[in-house]
């Protein structure tokens, strides 16, 4: 099967500081990837890189998301292509109205997939499922985008905007983290049911904790800008309980030319 | 005090013309006026000729050269043109889906033939002030000139020394009318200086919406330079919609005086967005207590525009509150001031005043001088404020890019935002949604 995500030998920096240096990572359709490693690897760095925020400069590698060159392409493009980047910190817009953002933001995806805009009602109905799924209330699309949002709403608002966008790859940065057991099962499950076997997620997180809901076909663990290890979800626990140390210690003493940089 | 000589001759003040274009108009026009009117209008000339045009070292002034406007050939419109507006003109200014009164003020005369009254039972009337001044004059007189300080103003000085026509409106007591009254000035005729001077008064507890509307037909320069006196009296409520869409060539000065009596509501708001120039003096003076006063703001300039608002919340007595939020947007190189004063006198305890001021610069290019400035005679009061300077934020386009939002199509929704504040206190309805258009069509513009 082709590739969906084919990351080759990336590094990228920040304000002229390294941080991507070397990467390799593939994900095909069907599959979902977790990515860990401790605060500060590059996590965010990475998603950021993948969604075209500006400030982030690509100092090498290759990114093909289908076969195109990623990094390329303008970040409205790369969501239009089937991108999608869940935020850590999703972004307030006062006086920008969720309904108008998301009606307008998903009319530009269809466009691009060649399929034709909905009308309010369409969209209303279709908005109203996805809403139902995350347990949201519906009073948030009234509301201006993220503005006064708790914490957990704002992170199952990042994955109902998933969910009525329908991206064909979503990177989901940190998704659980503020959110209390019952709202990370509810953003599990919404993430589970847009799980297709022609879509992709990379699930980044901290803790093994949202991977026993969000079950990883791969685990990669990323440290200081390179994936250093990678397995099948049995890498999640016991990450969980040896701690970073175990696997950062490792690196150091297999592949100490790793280490060094 | 010394002051060293200017190396270069001072800017020319250039008085002469307008001294002797209000010779003429006196010998020509005032015959019929009634002696009051005469009165005033000497005084307003003498005021004039002694203020001159102000230069940057008036205070009021620092920052907005008004040279130009010194400058600008004095040709006074004594006389409106029929025929100068056509029905298809008309069509494409007026807002559409308004239910309003109309009155027609073509290069500052009234025109009947342009104007819709809708009828009413409420006694109020409205019309031109030449005829107000025929008809109604023990109203006119008592109040016009009354509230506009020309003694010091050497603009509303200007407009009172050659006063003729504009926008009169008397609404009785109690009398509460439902359709707003569309104030239409539209300036058709380029290189001449166009002077409404408007009258409204609305008696005790009676409630009227105004709005005062500037566009412009002439596409090359013309100067306008109006002047509005609002009295509200006992319990009234006012919301005064200035609204000035002028050609970018346009030279724009407005001054607007409002006196407001006990427990009157006002809810004033400036929408700018068009001329080469434009200065608003917006004056509250609170005179009663418990008066409740919003003065709401949205200024837009781009290209090589220069837009300048002054403002007075002045609090006479207690248990006032003023709220005050202007917005400016500027792009291109164009130029903003805003200067909010907020007077509290040592009789108004208890005053609530709010001043905010916020600004987006969409280029490196577009500057903004804000200034708040508070001078507080009384010791139990609430006065706040406070002013920013920013651009769009990054974080924000990022974010709407991010889920497929073109960065063109990002940077609009965040200025409408921003705008959408101040636009969202109208409460007339199919006008607040004209301007979003008009603020779009405007900020699609390639200067902008
Ligand atoms: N704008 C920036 N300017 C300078 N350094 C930055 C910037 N953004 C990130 N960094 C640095 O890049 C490194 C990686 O940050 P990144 O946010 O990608 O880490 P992370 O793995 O997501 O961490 P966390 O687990 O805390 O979310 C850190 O050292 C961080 O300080
Ligand atoms: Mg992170």
């Amino acid at each position: 099967m082709n590739p969906l995500l084919e990351i080759t030998n990336l590094s990228a920096a920040v304000d002229g500081k390294p941080i991507l240096k070397g990467l390799n990572l593939t994900v095909c359709a069907g599959e979902v990837h977790a990515i860990m490693g401790p605060n500060g690897s590059g996590k965010s760095t990475l998603a950021a890189v993948l969604a075209g925020r500006p400030g982030y400069e690509v100092a090498g590698g290759e990114v093909l998301f289908d076969g195109a060159n990623l990094i390329d392409m303008k970040p409205e493009d790369r969501a239009r292509q089937g991108l999608f980047l869940a935020f850590q910190y999703p972004v307030e817009i006062p006086g920008v109205n969720s309904t108008y953002f998301l009606k307008a933001a998903l009319n530009e995806v269809r466009k691009a997939r060649g399929l034709p805009e909905l009308d309010a009602m369409e969209f209303l109905d279709l908005v109203r499922a996805r809403m139902d799924v995350l347990h949201l209330d519906q009073s948030l699309l009234n509301r201006p985008v993220n503005e006064g949002f708790s914490g957990g709403e704002k992170k199952r608002n990042e994955i109902f905007q998933m969910a009525v966008l329908e991206p064909r790859l979503a990177i989901l940065d940190e998704t659980d983290s503020g959110l209390d057991i019952d709202a990370l099962k509810i953003v599990a499950e919404g993430v589970n049911k847009l799980h297709r076997s022609d879509n992709a997620q990379v699930v980044i997180t901290h803790y093994q904790r949202l991977l026993n809901y969000i079950i990883p076909d791969y685990v990669h663990v990323l440290h200081d800008g390179r994936i250093v290890r990678s397995g099948g979800k049995e890498l999640a626990y016991e990450l969980e309980e040896r701690g970073y140390d175990w696997v950062t210690d490792h690196v150091k003493s297999e592949r100490p030319e790793l280490a060094a940089a | 005090m010394t002051r060293t000589l200017p190396t270069t001759p001072a800017e020319p003040r250039p008085l002469e013309a307008h001294l002797a274009a209000y010779e003429a108009f006196e010998r020509s026009a005032t015959e019929t006026s009634p002696p009051w009117l005469r009165a005033l209008r000497t005084s307003g000339i003498s005021y004039f000729a002694e203020l001159g045009f102000p230069t940057t070292e008036h205070e009021e002034w620092r920052f907005t050269n008004a040279a130009p406007l010194a400058q600008f050939p004095f040709k006074p419109v004594h006389r409106a043109l029929r025929n100068a507006v056509t029905a298809a003109d008309l069509a494409r200014i007026t807002f559409g889906g308004l239910r309003a009164c109309r009155l027609v003020f073509v290069d500052g005369h009234f025109d009947m033939a342009l104007s819709e009254l809708l009828p009413h039972s409420t006694g109020a009337v409205m019309g031109s002030l030449a005829a107000a001044i025929e008809r109604r004059g023990d109203l006119v007189e008592a109040r016009l000139g009354r509230a506009a300080h020309h003694e010091s103003n050497a603009f509303a000085a200007l407009n009172t020394a050659f006063i003729q026509d504009g926008a009169f409106i008397h609404v009785p007591p109690r009398a509460v009318l439902e359709a707003p009254i569309h104030l239409l000035f539209i300036a058709t005729k380029p290189g001449t200086v166009n002077q409404p001077r408007n009258l409204i008064i609305a008696e005790e507890r009676s409630q009227v919406r105004v709005i005062e509307d500037y566009v412009s037909l002439a596409g090359s320069a013309y100067f306008t330079n109006a002047v509005t006196e609002i009295f509200t009296g006992q319990d009234a409520a006012i919301e005064h919609l200035k609204i000035q869409r002028e050609g970018t060539a346009a030279f724009h000065v407005a001054t607007i005086e409002a006196h407001h009596q006990r427990q009157s509501r006002v809810l004033s708001h400036s929408i700018s967005l068009g001329a080469r120039f434009a200065r608003n003096d917006i004056n509250l003076r609170l005179d009663g207590e418990g008066c409740e006063s919003v003065l709401n703001g949205l200024f837009l300039a781009t290209g090589d525009q220069v837009v300048d608002h002054h403002t007075i919340a002045d609090h006479a007595r207690p248990h006032c509150a003023s709220h005050e939020f202007y917005h400016g947007i500027l792009g291109g190189r164009a130029k903003g001031v805003f200067n909010g004063k907020i007077y509290v006198r040592k009789d108004a305890q208890k005053t609530d005043a709010k001043q905010t001021n916020k600004n987006l610069l969409l280029s490196d290019e577009a500057s903004i001088n804000t200034k708040p400035q508070l001078e507080i005679f009384a010791d139990d009061v609430k006065c706040t404020h406070g002013a920013t300077v920013g651009q769009l934020d990054d974080q924000a386009i990022f974010y709407l890019r991010s889920r497929g939002i073109g960065e063109e199509l990002a940077r609009q929704m965040l200025i409408k935002a921003f705008a959408s504040t101040v636009l969202n206190r109208i409460t007339v309805e199919p006008v607040r949604e004209e301007l979003e258009r008009l603020l779009e069509e405007r900020l699609a513009q390639p200067n902008a």
